[in-house]
């Protein structure tokens, strides 16, 4: 593939490996992304005539730090340049530096400059903007318009986020295996806020939200391929695998919400269940069960149903039961909530989510939720009061939009007598 | 004779392909494939998932052990096979020719099968 776009997936997918190799050479996130660009300018003018070569992150690693050199020695004046050759033909350099550059090297680097994007110190939109700019290499342009901002805005967050990151303060040794675990958390946890950010229903176009949600997975299975034996990266990718593995089913032509239960599960992507599925398979051989492991088991139940109807509640209760023990969150119990209306009952349902009035009074679904049990049970004027406190908290008018879809849908059903939630 | 060619490509690039040019790829494949297949000549054809869904068992130790990830750390990984059924070296490179035309960077490795049993399990829907 030695054409231009053929090219340029070549570069997209050698640049964490690439950037992180150089961050480690110029201590700098901007000098290693200007040798990184340098280097691609040259990739695109000989690659198309000799062809790529066999190990494309090693060649922009090397023709990034003779380009970021050459800078300097003109700034210096000391010598005279090497000619355009001496730097682009590097093919011969390539067996030298693979022994530098085995997987070892790569995976700390890797890690490390992903733990940079991803520092606690930053707040949460800094981490995400950072890490897509610096890691996937996207464009602020594509950024700002993922988060809805201006360009300006965009380049300033980043800006700043990188000026606060010290690329100096993370160290350059090994880290220790503690050390490495808090990274690897840091790290999964902006990954799986890229992919919410994507698979939000507000805001964004389709197309913009999609790549979130893609560039999360590449980033995911960057992570599980440089930490192949860590159950809860499996996890986590298996989470994001079967959630997007709903995409194409989760909004109609129009573009409205389609809840879980409606979906057209034919729509569902059967290659990204059924990796999703093997990955769970291996995380829970370990024996270490986890946050991600836990979801991406609930998401893998639903991924299982054929029809909704066939759905295991049962056993998607106890997973939330689990989970709730693990990291106990009002969030949690409202989601679980809704497997329990369906195996005890609304009943036992609201009683469970009542005392969560305080903590999730902002919280729009808390209501829907609410507003579905309580017209379960007959009780319609409390349950239009709900409805209309969910209206009154919806974030976009997409949102109040679905929930009166909704609920003119459980007014007809529970003339019919039937049971559903919002969700 | 029988061979296998065992497909190699960098995953960090496949596994970065969208939808639209994963199902280009995959139909021009399907299509570089017929002439083999109406000739009787295509055995089973397999696309692997990414190495991360993989898992090695090492059988030097007793009793073996279970590593997670692929056998080998390498810049290609295998992610797919074909098994043919061909005249000579020479007729499978052709084949090899024309599905590398549909599907360019990596490579191909042929190796003639020893030994071959096709079993049961051998429907599309397998996968």
């Amino acid at each position: 593939m030695t054409d231009v776009p053929g090219i340029e997936k070549i570069l997209s997918a050698a640049r964490p490996k690439a950037i992180a190799a150089l961050v480690r050479n110029f201590r700098d996130l901007d000098a290693a992304e200007d040798a990184f660009q340098e280097a691609c300018l040259r990739a695109l003018k000989t690659w198309p005539v000799n062809g790529p070569p066999r190990d494309a992150a090693a060649w922009l690693i090397f023709v990034g730090r003779n380009v970021a050199l050459d800078t300097l020695r003109r700034k210096r004046k000391e010598e005279a340049l090497p000619s355009e050759e001496t730097i682009s033909n590097t093919e011969d350099a390539e067996g030298r530096m693979a022994e530098q550059l085995d997987d070892a090297h790569y995976r700390d680097d890797i890690l490390r400059l992903l733990f940079v994007c991803c520092d606690p110190v930053l707040p949460s939109n800094q981490q995400i903007a950072l890490a897509l700019r610096i890691i996937s290499g996207l464009s602020v342009k594509e950024i700002a318009r993922a988060f809805l901002v201006s360009e300006a805005a965009m380049e300033q967050r980043i800006t700043r986020a990188k000026r606060k990151v010290g690329v100096s303060q993370v160290p350059f040794e090994s880290p220790g295996a503690v050390e490495r675990s808090e990274r690897l958390a840091a790290v999964a946890t902006v990954i799986y806020l890229i992919f919410n950010e994507g698979y939000a229903a507000s805001g964004g176009s389709a197309h913009v939200k999609t790549m979130l949600c893609e560039e999360a997975i590449r980033l995911a299975r960057l992570l599980l391929r440089l930490f192949p034996g860590e159950p809860e990266i499996m996890g986590l990718t298996a989470l994001l695998l079967l959630q997007h593995a709903r995409q194409k089913a989760r909004l109609d032509a129009d573009g409205a919400i389609v809840v879980l239960e409606d979906q057209d599960r034919s729509l569902w992507h059967s290659g990204f269940i059924a990796e999703g599925l093997a990955l769970i398979d291996k995380a829970v051989r370990h024996g270490r069960p986890g946050p991600y492991q836990v979801q991406a088991a609930i998401a893998a139940l639903h991924a299982q149903a054929r029809h909704s109807e066939d759905t295991d509640w049962e056993q998607i209760d106890l997973l939330y039961g689990t989970l709730e023990r693990m990291q106990p969150s009002p969030i949690v119990t409202l989601n679980r909530s809704v497997a329990v209306a369906k195996v005890k009952g609304p009943a036992t349902a609201l009683a469970m989510i009542e005392p969560l009035d305080a903590q999730l009074s902002g919280y729009f679904y808390f209501f829907g939720v609410k507003g579905a049990f309580l017209m379960q049970l007959g009780r319609i004027s409390d349950a239009k009061v709900a409805f209309d406190q969910a209206i009154a908290r919806a974030n976009t008018a997409a949102e109040a939009a679905h929930i009166r879809t909704q609920i003119d849908r459980l007014i007809r059903e529970s003339e019919k007598g039937g049971v559903t939630a919002i969700t | 004779m029988q061979y296998a060619i065992l497909c190699y490509h960098s995953e960090d690039v496949v596994c970065s392909w969208t939808k639209e040019e994963d199902d280009a790829v995959m139909s021009k494949l399907m299509v570089a494939q017929d002439g083999f297949a109406k000739a009787g000549k295509l055995g089973p054809v397999a696309r692997l998932m990414p190495t991360t869904a993989a898992t090695t068992l090492r059988k030097d130790s007793d009793p073996p052990l279970v590593i997670d990830g692929p056998f080998a750390e390498t810049k290609e990984q295998l992610l797919g096979f074909y098994i043919v059924d061909c005249e000579s070296l020479d007729e499978v490179l052709g084949f090899a020719r024309e599905l590398a035309r549909a599907n360019p960077g990596g490579a191909y490795e042929i190796r003639p099968v020893a030994f071959f049993q096709s079993g049961a399990a051998s429907s599309a829907e397998m996968a």
